[in-house]
């Protein structure tokens, strides 16, 4: 599994400059993003290089932002790999919280939350799915 | 119409007679009923042999809400409680509930007063009349319905909620008088436009409008959109509810029911007496309350006392428009919302900083009350549900202190501004 941060984001114009420019000052890299959105708030979710790093920083400047695991996984870059990926989880009754992709280096990648980490841990061993790891993703 | 001019066209001479002699006998009931105003008393070195008069009472000890506060739940009741007939509950500060208890005579004087109100604004016996305050602790619903008894008229207890049914009932009944707070009778208005309902499709004639202050303008919207004509009605469940004074025809001030509750006008710095139509805090004594009689109870209300015959025939001294309050108690939808309650609740909770703001909008004439948190780091999370889940545990917290709902709107840690003055916590933005 890999971190990733998230970061209360208030829905007004220059919200979300404010925590992109901090971290290009402390240069830490973006290597994915997805915002979730209310009528009123959002939640920026971050892949980052150093992303203990990248939370400190934003705490630190008065933002409520938090690290938690996620699931990384890649993907041979064909049509019908994500379906393939997703039903292993589906045949087991993993729901998935929440997804987003990204092409990184020829390789599709899927960032995703379950509703069970453990089992979806096993499911990824069984199923030969190729989990990614930080290091990893700095490689690529 | 009048509906009781031996006391309401009273001689000055023989009502402040009347009002000294019932001074004098609450004096001397509380004095041996409550050990809170005995106390009071001796240390003021003063007997009930000593309120002979009622330009004695300057020299009565004050009530506060925080006295009500301080002897929770019952430690005020005069009568035993064998003799309570109802109570009636009303938001505290800080969790605790004012409780006023009243005696089967006290219900007496209320439907009495109330049913003073109600001719004053032309409700007869011919009427049916629509009581939409809320019914339950809050003394407005009750308040108004048994006064609409005793005047006679038929009454409809619609409470608070389910507009458009009411308006149906409003229009298929013929109803023609209701009592609600008036930012509800401009909502009703905004209703019947959204159901095609004109003011000529119904028969409304008379309003009694108070719980929450109000202004001219609104009283020209109100009816001019439900085509009837609108009255102050002025209470608090402390002295009374729903009763304690009301307009008459002439519009120019609300008529105290001054035989049961004697006004005074203090400095509320200073606490000194201020000279009748002077602007100040408004004070109530209640000279014939059983249940929970009150000596000099501080409303917190800021106005003037008019002095004067009314054209209207009535004698009793008036009350002008409340201006504003000595405290920082909010009325939000007739609902009395301290920023202290909302404070107790927010310290309770473990996610959200100490720091808050209340924002007032009246959105579609409704009062809608934000409450502005800030969510703790440790507590931030990739879900939106676990976000959504704190917003909804804050607003029934809140709902269950405050009696109204608010919505919470979360901010990301030190988002408001730290150590500023109570007047920052609060924006108002109705415009009142």
């Amino acid at each position: 599994m890999i971190h990733q941060l998230s970061v209360f984001i208030e829905n007004k114009s220059g919200a979300l400059l404010q925590i992109l420019s901090l971290l290009k000052e402390a240069g830490i890299q973006l290597v994915a993003t997805n915002i979730v959105d209310t009528m009123d708030y959002g939640i920026c979710r971050i892949i980052a290089t150093n992303p203990r790093l990248a939370c400190t920083i934003l705490q630190e400047a008065g933002m409520s932002a938090n690290l938690n695991e996620v699931f990384a996984i890649e993907l041979d870059n064909h049509p019908g790999s994500a379906a393939d990926a997703i039903a292993a989880f589906a045949q087991e009754g993993v729901g998935i919280v929440y997804l987003y992709s990204f092409l990184l280096g020829g390789k599709g990648i899927l960032i995703f939350r379950t509703d069970n980490a453990e089992r979806a841990s096993d499911i990824i061993k069984e199923s030969r799915l190729k989990a990614i790891s930080e290091e990893d993703l700095s490689r690529l | 119409m009048i509906w009781n001019p031996n006391k309401e066209c009273m001689s000055r001479d023989e009502m402040r007679e009347l009002q000294g002699r019932r001074l004098h006998k609450i004096v001397d009931y509380v004095y041996h009923n409550v050990p809170f105003y005995r106390n009071k008393l001796q240390e003021m070195d003063i007997e009930p042999d000593d309120i002979k008069t009622i330009d004695d009472i300057v020299r009565l000890p004050f009530t506060t809400k925080q006295d009500l506060r301080d002897n929770y739940p019952y430690g005020l009741q005069a009568a035993p409680q064998s003799e309570i007939v109802r109570v009636h509950a009303s938001s505290g500060t800080t969790g605790n509930p004012t409780i006023v208890g009243y005696t089967r005579k006290d219900i007496g004087v209320w439907s009495e007063c109330m049913a003073r109100c109600l001719t004053a604004y032309g409700v007869s016996r011919d009427d049916t009349f629509s009581v939409a305050y809320g019914y339950g602790l809050f003394t407005g619903g009750l308040g108004a319905h048994y006064g609409v008894e005793n005047l006679g008229a038929t009454v409809v207890p619609a409470s608070t909620g389910n507009t458009e049914k009411h308006l149906r009932l409003i229009r298929d009944l013929g109803i023609t008088g209701i009592a609600c707070t008036p930012s509800y009778a401009l909502h009703l208005a905004e209703t019947m436009t959204k159901m095609g309902i004109s003011k000529e499709d119904l028969h409304l004639r008379v309003g009694a409008f108070g719980a929450e202050p109000w202004t001219e303008d609104m009283r020209r919207e109100i009816e001019n959109r439900l085509g009837l004509q609108g009255y102050n009605l002025y209470g608090l469940s402390e002295i009374m509810g729903p009763c304690v004074s009301h307009e008459c025809e002439c519009k120019n001030g609300s008529h105290i029911c001054e035989d049961h509750f004697f006004p005074e006008i203090i400095d509320p710095e200073t606490l000194e007496p201020l000279p009748l139509g002077s602007t100040g805090e408004l004070v109530f004594t209640t000279l014939t309350k059983e249940g929970m009689p009150l000596l000099r109870y501080r409303t917190r209300d800021l106005c003037s006392l008019i002095p004067g015959e009314c054209e209207c025939g009535r004698t009793a001294v008036r009350m002008g428009r409340i201006l504003g309050r000595s405290d920082d108690m909010l009325i939000i939808r007739g609902i009395n919302v301290f920023p202290s309650q909302v404070e107790s609740v927010i310290l309770s909770t473990e996610e959200f900083e100490p720091h808050y703001q209340l924002v007032i909008d009246r959105i579609d004439n409704l009062d809608r009350l934000t409450v502005r948190v800030e969510l703790r780091n440790e507590f931030m999370t990739d879900l939106l549900p676990d976000l959504a889940a704190l917003e909804h545990k804050l607003s029934e917290k809140l709902k269950s202190v405050l009696s109204i709902r608010a919505k919470v709107q979360l901010l990301p840690q030190g988002t408001l501004e730290r150590s500023q003055g109570k007047s920052k916590r609060v924006i108002d933005n109705r415009k009142l």
